[in-house]
């Protein structure tokens, strides 16, 4: 990857696009405590289910309206931001260096490392990803390490399936054949040599795993198992606004639509940097 | 169908079970919640706890747990669950029919609908309807089932009321069924009103399953239909002066499924597995709602069961897959 690759990236529409989902859900997460104009625990029962600001009776600084305990929607969301790219970045870090290693390693070192990690991919691949994923929560116990833990123990075979096949097709190359001539070792050829051409496929299979650990995250808060209920997680708040649907459908509907527009940045943003860095795909 | 295939391909289905029952088990007895705490009374003598954990084979060593769990098993035996005091089994059974009702409905709407709209984006290649195919593909495969699952609920159940967004038949409509196959069931007796009870409230979650499947087929099966049509058998139909739309049908279509069985062939899994949410989010009782009681019951024979189970269905589509790939493409079945 060179400097023109980068450059040809920022031009790319659905790249440009990604990075803007991106640091928007990075100054939200990152500035919640001053951007946010109240705190999202705060509860006002008197203040319960104001409307947002395009209803008639809008209750003075709840831009968005209040939820049932009166607490204020738009903090909530920008709190919920952090929550979400917490999980997403470190989850996605995680299974990507668990999964790569393993890749790297079944696919070039072959034999016996591949027979196990292949097999074990078989076997996680039979699991419904998101039963396994509430099934972990619920053994390794509700709170933001648990559903990153759980993430990452489901996820890291995405990579990993990815990362081997990519190893088996690299490691009949030329460079390949050259480094180990000049006398570099396995571990050096395939974390050096092989690891730096894949990093195009990495970064892309990266900012894919961000929407899905996003996605994730909502449905364990979802189902009851993420974070403390009260917490202002996206996926609590749909939980809660989905009892209150009828009165009050902006209260599911505004989370539902932060994560959706997150998951189509960060799919807009790794298409795009596939259709851009993937020299395959280029051609 | 060469028998020699199917009996190499389910061979290597048990190794795979085989790993899946191990994670199962070490997956749930290393749950902290103690379930039997949970079951019994307030004021329940020592006594009592020991005789239910013997009843539960808790009190015995790991390995014997798991053998005797792997014992039962193999002869279908998947416990008792804990919450409900009745067989895995028969639980299982009871609610696997309205999720595989539901889970083939959405199969069928999205082959359909993504071979209608792979074929029609070849069709009028390079004008409006092309661009459209291609956005509801780009969007589809974005969105997962689950938030179509929430955009439904908020379009066509709350904002459009049209649709039912709970249950799986209306309570009002007093009907016994014999089979646990209400659609099929319904079908068979010609009871009209009660197929479209069953077929509005299975709407919405089919809807939102089958679109992740639909974006894939269409997008797959059309880049193998431009494929396809580049070949030089299609030139030759067109020198015969065959029509357009007879030649992507009865030419290119055939060469371009196999590409497209192979490749959306994982996301048939993923729509069963999707079946797990989906179910929840619109109150459907399947077995993936039962799943996440449990769950959140600590109800570990009856999560178990329910792991297994799924892990079955998957094994199970793979394998149809698998041979569905090899009756397209003859080179394979005599490979």
């Amino acid at each position: 990857m060179d400097e023109t690759a980068w450059r040809r990236s920022l031009g790319n529409p659905r790249v440009l696009f990604g990075l803007a989902v991106l640091a928007l859900l990075a100054l939200a997460a990152l500035g919640a405590p001053l951007i946010a104009p109240q705190n999202p625990l705060h509860q006002d029962l008197l203040a319960s289910f104001a409307p947002p600001f395009w209803h008639a009776g809008v209750v003075p600084g709840h831009l968005l309206g209040t939820d049932d305990l009166g607490r204020d929607t738009l903090s909530r969301l920008i709190y919920g931001a952090r929550i979400a790219l917490t999980v997403a970045v470190i989850s996605a870090t995680a299974a990507g260096l668990i999964g790569t290693l393993l890749g790297l390693a079944a696919g070039y070192a072959g034999g016996l490392p591949d027979a196990i990690v292949s097999r074990l991919v078989d076997v996680w691949m039979a699991f419904p990803p998101v039963l396994l994923s509430i099934v972990l929560v619920a053994v390794i116990g509700a709170g933001l390490e648990a559903v990153i833990l759980a993430i990452v123990i489901v996820d890291w075979t995405r990579f990993c399936r990815i990362v081997r096949a990519e190893v088996l097709v690299q490691r009949e190359q030329d460079y390949v054949a050259a480094a180990v001539a000049i006398g570099l070792g396995p571990w050096r050829v395939a974390l050096q040599e092989i690891l730096r051409n894949l990093l195009p496929t990495l970064i892309v299979l990266f900012t894919l795993e961000m929407g899905i650990a996003i996605t994730v995250e909502a449905i364990l808060s979802f189902v009851g198992l993420s974070i403390a209920s009260g917490a202002p997680s996206w996926g609590g708040m749909i939980a809660e606004g989905r009892l209150y649907i009828h009165q009050a459908w902006w209260l599911m509907t505004l989370p539902v639509g932060c994560i959706i527009v997150s998951v189509l940045g960060l799919n807009a943003l790794g298409d795009g940097l596939r259709q851009t860095l993937d020299p395959l795909v280029r051609r | 169908m060469p028998l020699a295939y199917l009996v190499r391909r389910l061979a290597m289905a048990i190794p795979t079970l085989f790993g899946v029952a191990i994670v199962d088990f070490v997956l749930l007895r290393v749950v902290p919640g103690n379930p039997i705490a949970m079951m019994i009374p307030p004021g329940a003598s020592a006594a009592d706890i020991a005789r239910l954990r013997a009843f539960y084979g808790l009190d015995q060593p790991i390995p014997v747990q798991f053998w005797r769990w792997l014992e039962a098993l193999l002869h279908g035996n998947l416990g008792v669950s804990i919450d409900l005091r009745r067989g895995v089994l028969g639980l299982v059974m009871s609610r696997l029919p309205a999720t595989l009702e539901l889970a083939l409905l959405a199969m069928v709407l999205a082959v359909a609908l993504g071979i209608a709209l792979g074929v029609g984006a070849i069709y009028w290649q390079g004008r409006w309807p092309e661009a459209v195919v291609d956005g509801i593909a780009g969007l589809g495969m974005a969105i997962p089932d689950f938030l179509w699952g929430l955009l439904l609920v908020l379009l066509l159940g709350v904002l459009l009321p049209i649709l039912p967004i709970s249950g799986r038949i209306d309570p009002m409509l007093s009907t016994h069924f014999v089979t646990p196959f209400y659609l099929a069931e319904s079908l068979a007796r010609g009871e009209f009103s009660l197929v479209g009870s069953l077929l509005a409230h299975m709407a919405l979650p089919a809807v939102a399953l089958a679109l992740p499947l639909t974006a894939v087929i269409a997008r797959i099966l059309k880049s193998a239909l431009v494929e396809a049509m580049s070949q030089d058998y299609i030139l030759m139909a067109r020198v015969k002066g065959l029509g357009r739309a007879r030649i992507i049908w009865t030419e290119a279509f055939r060469n371009a499924l196999v590409p497209t069985v192979t490749l959306s062939g994982v996301q048939f899994t993923f729509l069963v597995g999707g079946t797990v949410l989906i179910e929840r989010i619109f109150s459907y009782p399947g077995i993936g709602n039962m799943a996440i009681d449990a769950v959140i019951g600590r109800d570990l024979p009856l999560i178990q069961g329910v792991v297994m189970t799924f892990a079955v269905l998957f094994i199970l589509i793979n394998l149809l897959i698998d041979m569905t790939y090899v009756l397209l493409n003859p080179r394979v079945r005599h490979g």
